[in-house]
Formats: structure tokens, sequence, C-alpha cells
């Protein structure tokens, strides 16, 4: 049977209306005015698996996909190259310097989130007002992955946080194939929020088996669930927002190395109110993200 | 707007939205789809599996007539498979099956693969092949089922012609020994669904890989959320044509060779 042109179309427009998707010119226009009344920011971004050889260039690659899924701005971190373990404070400022580069190209469309090294406190502390205070960037993490956030070389980085009012994203993970060597998990985060109540920490990936992870932060107020960087498993986002509430859970994607599509639809395919969505696609964000920026002179 | 990979009944380790045929079917058709591919969970670890798929024809039947298309399911390690296959295509009338290799204990190199995929070539059949259902590090500790790798398949696909096989969720692909996709896609007619292809760009990357007659439209739902299928192909920056072949048109044209 060959294809119905028109009912395929027909089709498809009603998905994307179902979707909040925007949809070309092609098809209804109905389906077109249904996108645009979520502000998507996203907390959790790399410039890692892509294409390119420079900052630019990557970010170039980057703004076309955020464009037809209606993606406003990202937050952007370290991840160019292959991972490093236990990086240096040159490697540190690198990665920082790669970072700020892309936001340059487009700093309309992306914000810089500092990486920092607990085992080089004192560096880490320098490159946090280097990027931060003096620089051009609004928040940190994600920060080196394969030092448990529970240990108290933490402790200065995040009273710094606290006197700049600036949010940490923090990796974790549950594999249930065996975390990596220092690899947090959310329990860590949680004695280090325990620690620091006035901090604001972002539970990245909320600890990837996420029904242990909304568990485990539950409890813990200055914890948000980041939902970036799983497989778009039904479930995860109805489950955080009963368990934590819609403005506990923010939505990111960690690409490079997942796609903007598949971590949207977390959001945008999960059976809660328009109101929850709003929250977690971007209100969220901006909300733990509103001093710093008003100290910086910009918009949220 | 056709699915390729659907799912119905309960996945074993959490309750999902549309786990019930009737609300699936309904959420379906509000998405925008025309037509969906629907294994069934229960075929995972049941062993009564011609059980299993009297239950996906009958929920096919009475929930999505014309729009639910069955793919029972063969356990090639079971005594008297070939039985199950028999009915699969001549009682419920089904144009394909679906395998589960990892969560049946068998690799594409057990020679009992091979010859189910001749018997099922040769009645005309479809043959699905989950290599995974479930990111390997999220499983339930004592449920761990390792993703499963494609590589015997170049050399076995060549010397069964009339085979048409697609391979679905092969985002966990690999292994230290296992070809590139692009080197499995050339051993003969094996068509990708798109529901576990990830990364920014990815579905052009696997269209690249493959060939554009050869990526269907898949969203492995209800275990994954079905937006996440539906805004790749969005925002892939396809043409419309080949944007049109993924959601509907591949899938069509495979359906109309097999039958």
């Amino acid at each position: 049977m060959p294809i119905d042109r028109r009912t395929v179309l027909k089709g498809l427009a009603a998905g994307f209306v179902a979707a909040g998707v925007p949809v070309s010119g092609e098809l209804s226009p109905d389906a077109a005015e249904s996108h645009g009344h979520f502000r998507i920011w996203d907390v959790h971004s790399h410039l890692e698996a892509l294409t390119g050889d420079t900052p630019e260039e990557r970010i170039e690659l980057l703004v076309p996909h955020m464009d037809r899924l209606g993606i406003e701005r990202l937050i952007l971190s370290q991840g160019f190259g292959e991972y490093m373990s236990h990086p240096t404070p040159d490697q540190m400022r690198e990665e920082n310097d790669r970072v700020m580069r892309a936001v340059k190209r487009f700093p309309d469309r992306a914000y810089g989130a500092v990486y920092l090294t607990p085992d080089h406190v004192e560096a880490s502390l320098q490159e946090l007002d280097r990027c931060i205070r003096n620089g051009p960037m609004i928040s940190i993490g994600e920060i080196q992955t394969d030092v448990r956030c529970n240990s108290p070389a933490l402790d200065p980085i995040v009273e710094w946080a606290i006197s700049m009012n600036v949010p940490i994203l923090q990796h974790t993970w549950i594999k249930t194939t065996a975390n990596g060597p220092g690899e947090s998990t959310p329990y860590d985060l949680v004695e280090l929020a325990r620690r620091h109540p006035k901090a604001q920490f972002i539970c990245g990936h909320t600890g990837g088996t996420w029904e242990l992870g909304i568990r485990i932060i539950r409890d813990s107020k200055n914890i948000c669930a980041g939902i970036a960087g799983s497989d778009p498993t039904s479930g995860f986002v109805e489950m955080a927002v009963r368990e934590l509430g819609a403005e506990r859970v923010i939505y990111g994607s960690d690409v490079g190395g997942r796609s903007f599509a598949s971590q949207v639809a977390k959001v945008i395919g999960a059976e809660i109110p328009d109101s929850a969505k709003e929250l977690i696609l971007g209100g969220n964000l901006r909300r733990l993200l509103r001093p710093i920026l008003e100290a910086k002179g910009l918009k949220a | 707007m056709i699915d390729t990979n659907v799912n119905l009944f309960r996945w074993p380790f959490r309750r999902l939205i549309g786990d019930d045929p009737e609300g699936l079917v309904t959420r379906l058709r509000k998405k925008g789809v025309t037509q969906a591919w629907a294994g069934s969970f229960e075929a995972l670890l049941c062993r009564d599996i011609a059980g299993v798929n009297i239950r996906l024809a009958d929920a096919c039947r009475e929930h999505g007539r014309n729009f639910l298309v069955p793919f029972g399911c063969v356990n090639p390690k079971l005594p008297d498979w070939k039985e199950d296959l028999r009915r699969c295509h001549e009682i419920h009338r089904m144009v394909g099956i679906r395998l589960y290799p990892n969560y049946h204990s068998y690799t594409l190199a057990d020679p009992a693969f091979a010859e189910l995929l001749s018997l099922a070539a040769g009645r005309g059949l479809l043959v699905q092949v989950a290599l995974s259902m479930e990111d390997p590090r999220t499983q339930f500790p004592m449920m761990q089922v390792p993703p499963v790798d494609p590589a015997p398949l170049s050399d076995l696909i060549s010397r069964i012609p009339r085979l048409r096989l697609v391979l679905l969720n092969a985002g966990y692909w690999g292994g230290p020994s296992t070809p590139d996709i692009e080197a499995v896609s050339k051993a003969g007619n094996i068509y990708f669904d798109m529901a576990m292809n990830e990364g920014v760009g990815g579905l052009v990357r696997l269209i690249g890989e493959t060939s554009p007659a050869r990526v269907m439209f898949g969203s492995h739902y209800p275990f994954f959320y079905f937006e996440s299928a539906l805004l790749k192909v969005r925002s892939a920056g396809l043409p419309h044509e080949q944007e049109l072949a993924i959601y509907e048109g591949n899938a069509r044209e495979l359906l109309r060779t097999a039958q």
C-alpha cells in the first residue's frame, strides 16, 4: 500500500501537538501554536562526543539542535576529549577556557559552569575566582567525577559557592554494574548537603538508578534531582514530582553523549501538569541562578 | 506513523503508564501513531511462551484491531519450539516474531538461532531481535542481562537470503569484539529501529552507517517515553521525505515485502 502523505502528516501533527514540539510550516497551524509556552534551560551539557576541532565549532553544531526543540539556553561545563581522571590544575583551567570560548561564541544561548578538582583545592578556589567572581561563568559543576563528593576536600568549594550564592551540579550514579573508582552516589551527596544546609545542589543523573536516587535525596531539601543523562525511562519524572515536588526537579540533557530529544522527552512525555513541566524545564533552574545572574547584571 | 517497537503488558520490575493494552492504544493514537508492532513483556521470563503468544494475539485483537500488530515470541531453547513458530504463523496469523536472546540464554552464534531464522524466513515472517531492553547499569541486581552481541550476524545473514531482520534497541551496541553497526548492516536485509539511538546527531549518524531505507521509527514504549523517539526524528534535521520514510514508509515497505 503506498504512503498516504496527507494521512502521515495529519498523524504527525497530532503527535507533535501532544508532545508540545515545534513543527514545521507544512504541518497544522494548531500544532505550531502548541509550542512556545515552555522556556527550556538545560542545566547539564558538555562539548564531548561532538564533531569539531574547536569549542566554537562544537557549539555551532549544538545550536541548530537546540533550535529544533525550542531549547533557549545551555549551562555548559567541561568535557571535550577523552575522559580525564584526576586532572592537573592546568588541565582543569584548559577545560574551563574551552567552555568560556564556546559561551563567548553564543552568549545568548549558553552560560558556563566551572569545572573543579578536589584533588587541588587551592587551585580550584582560584579557578572559582577566575571563572565566576571575576569571569563570565555562573555556576559550578560537574566537578571532577572520580573523587567522592562526601570528601572534606569539597567543603571549601561549597563554602565558596554559598558565599556567591551559586548552585553546584554533582555527578552521581548507582550502577548495578559497579561504580567507577571514586564515583559519587546520591548517598555521598546527601552527606555533603547535610554538612552545608545553606548550599544548593543538583543531584546529577539522580543516581541513574532513579528509583533509588529519588528516595535517597528525598529528605534533603537543598538537593534537587537532575534528570539528565540516563535512558528516557518512563515514570522517572512522575516519581520525582510525586516524591520531591516539581520545584525540586530540574531538566538537563548531558549532551553530547546524550541527545536533547531523549532527555526533553522525559519531561514533555511525563503525565504531569504543564505547570510542573514549566518548573522542571527551566523555572527551577532560573530560580536557583537568579541571585548570581542578577549580581552579574544578567537576565534570568 | 508506524511504531515498530512497542510492548504490551507489565514490565517485571516497574509499573508503567500504558502497561494495559487499552491505555496503551489510547495513548499511542493520541500521539499520532496509526499502527504499532507489539511484543509482550511477558515473553522475557515466562516459559509458557505459547500462552504468552495467545494473550498477545487476543489483546491485539480485542484492543487494537487494525492498529496493534502482534509479534509473538519463539524461544529456540525451549522444548518443541518449532510448534510455537508454527502457531505464530498459522494460528495467530502473525507477520513476524520478536526474539530476546539475552533473556533466553542463547547467543546469535547458537545453531538453534540459525535454524529459527531459516524457518522464519521460509515462512516469510519478519524477525525482530531485541538486542537489549534496559541499560545494564540500572538493571535489578538479581536480574542482570547483558546486551546481545550482534557480531555473529555478519556471517549468518548472508546464508539466509530471504530473511528480513530488524534489530531493536541497538543502543548498548558493542563490546571489544563487536563489529561496527555499518559492517553488520552490510551483511544483508537488516533494519534498525532507533529507540536507543543516542547522542547529538545520532539518528543522522545511524542513517549514514546503514541506509535511509533501513531505519524505522521505534519507541520502546511504554518502557521509554514515546516522545523520545518522536523528538529524535523531529530534531534530526532530515529532509522531509526521509522523515516520512522513517515515520512510516520503511516499515510499510518491509511489511509488504514480508507478506
